[in-house]
């Protein structure tokens, strides 16, 4: 279309056409130096760090290689490493996290998008975000001296009187494990899911809603069967971005997850997490094979994130496509 | 945030700044002693308590001057250090404490007596109720409960739980074979604490817990601890004179690296699970002024510092054991 | 109107209101946490909270003085670092770069945003503590200043992207240099919205606990200058909570309250800020 040097909407119209010189002499081509070699600079960290955590694991890739992710023992003294309790941890409390967090978070987005006016759905939108700016060690303080009596005294034997049968809820309540991390995870990751949710849900153009309500059907109806669809895709990003969030989260959960190798079925256990085994056992791993085998795991924890977060992106992407541009998201 | 940077740039001139780390056994009274020492003339001892394997690790990488455990660093660790470091580490035993069994069984309030089978048992998950006949048999007349046992070991690499699978490895050969000793184990059963203070915590507030602590821990947060039988068959509970002659029996061999190990020693009231605790301190200093600092608070530990000791329920180290080690003192260069 | 109507009707009044419902729970949590933490913290903070070092191991008193200075600091050390690497890169990205060069330090910068802050930790430690063979600020901060760039990146990228597009050609009509243009029309357009975006940039890393764990450590006194182990708030937060020490608990409530309540300051006003639009001056 145009010539090669126009590429970006708002640069300047002739940037290209001025010579070399004369943009040296204005001091153009020294700050366009300057701010590429700052901008650069931000690719050759993430790289140096993708790099450090691939040499840093060395030696436990080498003499392990596959068998580290099925492997269940962490025996430091044996020099026997394997990352299964840890995903397994890692992964079971994303998940609790989840099962409690969506419901109520595109619920809580529902409510926000569709139902409430706009004086009362900014403010709220606006707790919801402070909500997200709490760091994790708050949560963690609050999940000792809070949750884990309310867990161990209340509800879990709650949960065990009821629902006992299910291998799930057996076991002693010990107040920490897998269920009151996820539980406390779950409040973590909800304000992401209803503020993207949010975004999503209001982008959806009008004329659907209004069409599905011309066809007689009820503001639930409309809402649940037509608007939500519609935005399918971006609330399916905001889940991933929420997972991502959940699996990489470490004081929370150290704090609250009994720090134990375990793999069990009931959500009452003990268990670790791979960032809360990395909090815990860094300083003190003595031996190569001991310390690269925690920085494996943190490569392991790294790749996770990385592709839910690309897949998030991914999501994203393709919602806003598809809202025709209503609304900027 | 301008005038707080300069603020901490004025106070880099003030005192020396010395940087250890490691277990936290003897976390109370190395923090007492910091701050005494502090108040005597001024040098500042920064200790965090993060476990004696970490105190192991970043005394060898160099991170912190001086480390401090209680499960002395083996043949292997100590060419390790020498390896990276040109020069050996130096182990200097400062007190003798103990590791008791502490517990929250509600209903109970008076001290259980523990058997060497009961304690492996209950931590092999082989005991897995209170009123298991391993316990309640040297329990006759306390009212124990039909509860799970929650079993709480350290989650972190700790010189505690050396001393105690030390113990555990000398009294049953199913614990050598299966677990053995370490700062760092595969437990079989439990959950994890971090340091003393966090195997405290749980128990505090787990019922139906037990766990191990170093003595001090338990008295200080009024946490129940029992007596354990020792080698000569009595029910022991840990104090200053059942921990001093568990010592007693070994003073005369000591080895001069000072590694020893005093578990499950002979002597009628010995208290079965005792143990020294050790700074380890680099044979070599860059920086002259902390090696004279360094060799001042030690002479000074093994003194007058040793007065302090009893108060926190440690036990005061033998006299020949600390002539010994003020001679030693001198390899510090 | 029908019986399945009125059923329909029925369903669709509850579900709205669980939505509300939903909501309310979610927000509700955010006051029962401040009130938790006012109730709990209140009572703990006094004047030796903020001037006193701690004291020993089970001995009541002290305070926090170091780890709100170390932290501080931190804090300060850290923007150095991040502030101007988004900075600058981000008025490349906004007014330099070719799309491809955008999308490849865009995606880097968002690479490094997902990493978990725990790997950060081990990042900071290979790359600065151990060379170094030192626990120090310097370390905690590379870990937190890492953790600011993409913040600070995507934003001023984002903000100097909105000033419009006649600012810049009237400067240039007028005979300035591009770079004059950015520096002295763009910038100072677009400077409300990326101080705000700095800020918020902050108070996410102010309360980062792990990424200090094995970088800054932890120190019971003054720490002095830049190399040495320092206390921070939400280090002394964990440490404290985790043990059995009554007293520490309650310093560490009290902590949490001081923590919150000033990352919760610096939100509210920044995003007032930005919510009010005068972030850009409409041309």
């Amino acid at each position: 279309m145009a010539s090669s040097t126009i590429n970006v909407p708002n640069a300047s119209p002739v940037v290209g056409s001025r010579s070399f010189l004369s943009r040296l002499r204005n001091g153009d081509e020294i700050a366009r130096v300057i701010t590429f070699l700052f901008a650069a600079s931000v690719v050759l960290i993430t790289l140096l760090l993708i790099f450090e955590l691939w040499t840093g694991s060395a030696l436990p890739r080498h003499k392990f290689g596959l068998h580290f992710f099925f492997t269940k023992v962490w025996d430091p003294i044996a020099e026997q490493f394997g990352a299964l309790p840890f995903i397994y941890g890692t992964l079971i409390t994303a998940g609790v996290a989840l099962i409690l967090a969506v419901p109520l978070g595109i619920g809580a987005a529902i409510f926000l998008a569709e139902l409430a006016p706009q004086k009362l759905s900014d403010p709220l939108q606006f707790f919801i975000d402070l909500l997200a700016a709490v760091p994790s060690v708050i949560y963690g303080l609050l999940g000792v001296f809070i949750v884990i009596p309310i867990m161990r005294q209340f509800i879990q034997p709650a949960l065990k009187n009821s629902l006992g049968f299910l291998p799930l809820f057996q076991g002693p309540a010990y107040g920490v494990g897998f269920l009151t991390a996820g539980v406390v995870l779950a409040i973590m990751v909800i304000p992401y899911i209803i503020s993207v949710s949010r975004e999503v849900l209001m982008s959806v153009p009008r004329d659907q809603r209004e069409a599905a309500l011309a066809l007689g059907s009820t503001r639930w109806e409309s809402t649940w069967k037509v608007v939500v669809p519609f935005a399918k895709t971006g609330i399916m990003g905001s889940i991933f971005l929420a997972l991502a969030r959940a699996l990489g989260e470490t004081m929370a959960v150290t704090m609250v997850i009994g720090n134990t190798p375990t793999i069990s079925s009931s959500l009452f256990s003990p268990g670790y997490s791979i960032a809360a085994v990395i909090a815990n056992e860094f300083t003190e791993a003595t031996g190569d094979m001991y310390l690269q085998a925690l920085i494996e795991l943190g490569l392991v924890l790294f790749l996770l994130t990385f592709i839910l977060n690309g897949l998030a992106r991914l999501l994203m992407l393709l919602t806003t496509e598809r809202g025709s541009g209503m609304g900027q998201v | 945030m301008v005038v707080l940077a300069l603020a901490g740039l004025v106070l880099a001139q003030s005192a020396l700044l010395i940087n250890g780390a490691g277990a936290t056994f003897p976390y109370p009274i190395y923090s007492k002693w910091f701050d005494e020492y502090h108040k005597a003339n001024g040098t500042q001892i920064n200790y965090q308590s993060v476990g004696s394997g970490a105190g192991i690790k970043q005394v060898t990488e160099g991170t912190v001057d001086f480390g401090a455990t209680d499960g002395p660093m083996n043949d292997d660790q100590i060419k390790a250090y020498r390896a990276k470091n040109s020069a050996g580490i130096l182990h200097f035993p400062t007190v003798l404490g103990a590791v008791v069994p502490t517990y929250n069984v509600p209903g109970v309030t008076s001290a259980l007596n523990f058997t060497p089978e009961a304690l492996s048992g209950i931590f092999l998950g082989r005991v897995s109720k209170w009123n298991d006949p391993a316990i309640a048999n040297a329990n006759k007349g306390v009212n124990l409960p039909g509860n799970d046992i929650v079993v709480i070991h350290r989650s972190d690499g700790s010189g505690t739980t050396y001393i105690w699978t030390d113990y555990l490895s000398k009294v049953n050969s199913d614990w050598q074979e299966k677990v053995s000793k370490g700062t760092s184990v595969n437990w079989p059963v439990g959950l994890g604490g971090k340091g003393n203070e966090g195997v405290t915590g749980l128990i505090k507030q787990t019922p139906n817990s037990i766990g191990y602590v170093e003595l001090i821990y338990a008295a200080q947060n009024k946490v129940p601890y029992g007596a354990v039988k020792n080698s000569a068959g009595s029910f022991v509970k840990a104090d200053l004179a059942s921990v001093t002659e568990a010592a007693a029996g070994a003073v005369k061999t000591i080895p001069e690296d000072f590694r020893v190990s005093i578990t499950n020693s002979p002597g009628k009231n010995a208290y079965p699970i005792s143990s020294f605790t050790w700074l380890l301190i680099p044979e070599k200093f860059k920086d002259t002024a902390k090696r004279d600092a360094m060799k001042g608070f030690l002479k000074w530990a093994l003194t007058d510092g040793q007065g302090a000791v009893e108060n926190l329920s440690y036990a005061k180290l033998p006299k020949e054991v600390v002539d010994k080690e003020l001679k030693a003192i001198n390899k510090i260069q | 109107m029908n019986a399945r109507l009125r059923w329909r009707k029925l369903v669709s009044g509850f579900m709205l209101t669980m939505t509300g419902v939903c909501a309310l729970v979610a927000v509700s949590v955010l006051f029962f946490i401040l009130g938790y933490l006012v109730y709990h913290g209140g009572n703990a903070i006094n004047w030796d909270f903020f001037t006193k070092l701690p004291t020993p191991v089970g001995e009541s008193g002290g305070g926090m003085a170091n780890a709100i200075v170390g932290s501080a600091k931190l804090l300060f050390l850290a923007s150095l670092l991040g502030v101007p690497i988004g900075f600058f890169g981000g008025i490349y990205l906004s007014e330099f770069s070719g799309s491809k060069v955008a999308f490849v330090v865009r995606y880097a910068a968002d690479l490094l945003n997902g990493v978990p802050s725990i790997v950060i930790g081990i990042f900071a430690y290979a790359l600065v503590v151990l060379p170094f063979k030192h626990f120090s600020t310097i370390a905690g901060a590379f870990g937190l200043g890492l953790m600011m760039i993409p913040i600070t990146l995507r934003s001023t990228e984002e903000f100097l992207k909105a000033v419009p597009r006649a600012l810049r050609e009237g400067s240039m009509a007028l005979g300035a240099s591009k770079w004059k243009t950015i520096m002295h029309v763009v910038v100072p357009a677009a400077y409300r919205g990326i101080m705000t975006a700095i800020l918020l940039a902050l108070a996410r890393v102010a309360g980062e606990t792990a990424p200090l764990l094995f970088t800054a450590f932890s120190n019971r006194y003054w720490s002095p200058g830049w190399n040495q182990p320092t206390a921070s708030l939400p280090v002394m937060i964990f440490t404290y909570a985790i043990s059995p020490y009554d007293d520490w608990h309650r310093q560490a409530w009290a902590a949490g309250l001081v923590l919150l309540g000033l990352i919760l300051m610096v939100n509210i006003i920044a995003r007032v800020i930005l919510s009010r639009g005068v972030a850009v001056p409409r041309s």
